[in-house]
């Protein structure tokens, strides 16, 4: 095995063409550039590949960036483009979930957009507006912005919509106790 | 021998200082080592497992200042499991047990619980320091004993630790009576902070130069402190962001003009790069800039801030400061020393926004550069030949290619040639992280010119055995050595085994050392700790095999044997 320490390569019988040595001292290289993908493929580590892989397919503890940095320094926040249909609105707009910090936050953003004014207050306050913002899920479903935890609602918002109330009547749109602790959060800063 | 009475030998010692040379003193006669131990201040351990925290006290009866390390290095980068080691408690129990009049307290890479934290905060009744650098296994509790029970606390010094949050009121928790303070820094925190009480605080400190805040420091807080703390010399914001032209953006520019002391600046951990002109003022008096925290300032932005900075010494960035932004700091930071452009992708498969040429730019502009970390898209031999004969001074050189096997781009070549002129040029290289296509030549360039190299850190690199053997015989000054990657093996592991006893400590990861080899270097080195780290698969790694490869070497020094805290994942041979 390490024959390569006393210059014995050159009488190494093998089966491959002459000067074929240098497969063996470039294993290392090119195993990295395996295990990363580097032209572009997906390949999995070689079996006796010690490397460990993450599950985005990197090697561990590559770049060396010591794991405080690299929780704390990089943007971490991946976009969430959604669409927002209006009922009535010729067209749709699409908002980046991750620039808004909650659903106060966000029905700011939505008013903006549409000029549905109103509508932030509308979801704590039933009658003082006439819309009223629904989202449907990653199960397909239509669901009442405001009922589940803001972070929650981010990952599993698919598609945005503000619906005129009209079209709901006789259904509870009391506020829920997320949209109520996300909006007074808001409003102490 | 000694024609002078102990107390005068005692004083002369007085202006001795350094580890180094306290130590060189200790050795040259009985005499001098009774009079050296016994009026020693300052104790730096570098490996924590190297000697017992017993054994620390009874030679060191009167020290007052003790720093410790723990993990390896390569800790740092998720290559050692959580669980390995580095625990401090026992050595603040012998500490406390044997009464030392402790007052400053310095840990890096340990593992500090909030038992230990408590423990700290009530045996020492003069503790003065705490400096606590990535380190892990405390909560905001044992902040708040710190706080409330040292009370004489004059630094609270937190960098980069992973602290669970409990969300108490640990600031609320110093005395009112407490105006020893001159530095806290609680940046890496991650929850919420009473701004009340901070800022309460602030103003009975009149001593305060130091202060880093975290993330839930908003700019009207910081504008408040900074009111009642002109006279800070380092400064580092929070969240740097406010909601329009405000009057918190309006007062916070004229307070900046107050402060005529701040030196060093940071944090911005979050930022909205158009409020930065605020400190343009500040930057002109500046020596340290560190925005490696902040992200989303674009290349423009950083590089207009630049622009005001003429003083600067330190300056830490992220790397979409572009080439082109490394041209303007070599043309306005002329008396920069320590550079260090860190990653803004982490994962590494994107580009980097730097390239050897935003390099050789600053070794064109800034001559006195000494210290480097550099992680760039790709290097040629031709820009470090050059960065060489520009800058000879260096003492630091780590150079990161995110392509860690990536050759030089316009020749193909392995970058040997590159390294080597910087070992040849540099005379007073103390530490070196290589990376790119690197052959054994390279390693037999470091073991001929690296005289003065201490630390090595080498990963992906070298054909053959004959590369770990070029270093290991040639860098007589080496301490520590880290290598993962690399096709090293026994042969390389076994010639010379007596120099470990000559270095702190040896990693080795994915390399081709076998157990047996290791268990050889264990048999004949008893002052030796021959650590084996095993964590996947238990049931493959077999004790008897002594063909396997190892997956995790790590081998140091030590008086005192295996240590009797180790996880069962790691075997000590």
């Amino acid at each position: 095995m390490e024959k390569e320490g006393l210059g014995l390569e050159i009488t190494e019988l093998r089966l491959g063409l002459p000067g074929g040595g240098q497969e063996i001292r470039n294993e290392k290289k090119r195993v990295f550039s395996e295990i990363i993908g580097g032209d572009g493929r997906d390949v999995e580590a070689s079996g006796d590949r010690k490397s460990q892989t993450t599950s985005k397919n990197q090697v561990v503890g590559w770049p060396p960036v010591c794991s405080y940095r690299r929780k704390n320094s990089f943007n971490n926040n991946e976009k969430v483009y959604v669409k927002v249909s209006m009922d009535g609105a010729p067209f749709l707009r699409k908002i980046d979930l991750s620039m808004h910090k909650g659903y106060s936050d966000l029905a700011i953003a939505l008013e903006e957009l549409f000029g549905c004014f109103g509508m932030g207050e509308g979801l704590k306050d039933t009658d003082s507006c006439e819309f009223a913002p629904i989202y449907e899920d990653k199960d397909g479903d239509w669901m009442l912005v405001g009922d589940v935890p803001w972070e929650m609602f981010v990952e599993s918002c698919k598609r945005l919509r503000i619906m005129k109330k009209s079209d709901a009547m006789g259904f509870g749109l009391e506020p829920k106790s997320f949209l109520l602790k996300g909006t007074l959060k808001n409003e102490t800063k | 021998m000694n024609y002078f009475p102990d107390e005068v030998i005692e004083h002369v010692f007085d202006y001795v200082t350094t580890h180094k040379d306290r130590n060189a003193l200790s050795l040259v006669c009985k005499s001098w080592y009774r009079i050296e131990r016994l009026s020693r201040l300052r104790v730096f351990i570098g490996n924590c497992y190297a000697i017992s925290p017993e054994r620390t006290v009874e030679r060191f009866p009167g020290l007052r200042s003790l720093t410790l390390k723990g993990k390896p290095h390569f800790a740092d980068f998720n290559l050692v499991p959580h669980e390995w080691g580095g625990f401090v408690f026992p050595w603040i129990e012998a500490l406390a047990r044997s009464r030392v009049a402790l007052e400053e307290l310095r840990l890096k890479r340990m593992v500090v619980s909030d038992e230990s934290l408590e423990l700290l905060s009530r045996s020492f009744a003069n503790f003065k320091s705490l400096v606590l650098v990535s380190c892990e296994g405390f909560t905001t509790d044992g902040l708040a004993a710190i706080a409330a029970n040292c009370r004489h606390l004059r630094e609270l010094d937190l960098q980069e630790n992973e602290i669970e949050d409990n969300r108490g009121q640990w600031l609320s928790c110093f005395a009112d009576n407490c105006t020893s303070l001159v530095s806290l820094n609680f940046a890496c925190l991650k929850g919420e902070i009473n701004l009340a009480a901070l800022e309460r605080l602030v103003a009975r400190s009149p001593d305060l130069r130091v202060l880093r805040v975290n993330r839930a420091v908003p700019l009207d807080a910081l504008q408040k402190i900074l009111m009642k703390a002109p006279q800070l010399v380092d400064l580092g914001t929070g969240s740097y962001v406010t909601d329009s032209r405000s009057d918190a953006y309006n007062k916070l520019k004229s307070t900046l003009l107050k402060c005529q002391s701040i030196r060093s600046l940071s944090g911005f951990l979050e930022v909205v790069p158009w409020c930065l002109p605020a400190f343009y003022p500040v930057c002109s008096n500046l020596t340290s800039l560190n925005l490696s925290y902040a992200p989303g300032i674009y290349g423009f932005e950083l590089i207009k801030l630049i622009r005001h900075c003429v003083k600067l010494q330190r300056l830490w960035i992220l790397d979409c400061i572009g080439d082109k932004g490394l041209s303007v700091v070599a043309s306005t930071c002329k008396e920069l020393q320590e550079l260090r452009v860190f990653p803004s992708d982490p994962y590494g498969l994107g580009h980097a926004a730097v390239t050897e040429e935003g390099l050789v730019a600053i070794s064109v502009g800034c001559p006195k550069l000494h210290s480097l970390l550099y992680f760039c898209q790709q290097m040629t031999n031709a820009a470090l030949i050059t960065v060489a004969k520009n800058c000879p001074n260096f003492i630091r050189f780590r150079l990161c290619i995110l392509d860690p096997t990536k050759p030089d781009p316009v020749t193909s070549q392995p970058l040997d040639e590159g390294f080597g002129a910087i070992v040849q040029a540099c005379k007073s290289l103390r530490r070196l992280s290589l990376t790119g296509l690197l052959t054994d030549q390279v390693f037999l360039y470091i073991g001929m010119y690296a005289e003065q190299l201490e630390m090595l850190s080498v990963a992906f690199a070298g054909d053959s055995d004959k590369g770990m053997l070029y270093v290991l015989r040639g860098c007589k000054k080496l301490r520590k050595l880290e290598i993962r990657d690399c096709p090293f093996g026994d042969v390389a592991l076994l010639t010379d085994v007596g120099k470990y006893e000559t270095m702190r400590s040896l990693w080795m990861s994915s390399c081709e050392v076998t157990l047996g080899a290791c268990k050889t270097v264990a048999r004949k080195m008893p002052s030796l700790n021959v650590e084996i780290i095993n964590e996947h698969d238990q049931t493959e790694f077999c004790l008897d095999d002594d063909e396997q490869k190892v997956e995790k070497m790590y081998l140091y020094r030590t008086t005192v044997g295996p240590r009797t805290d180790a996880p069962e994942f790691v075997w000590t041979l």
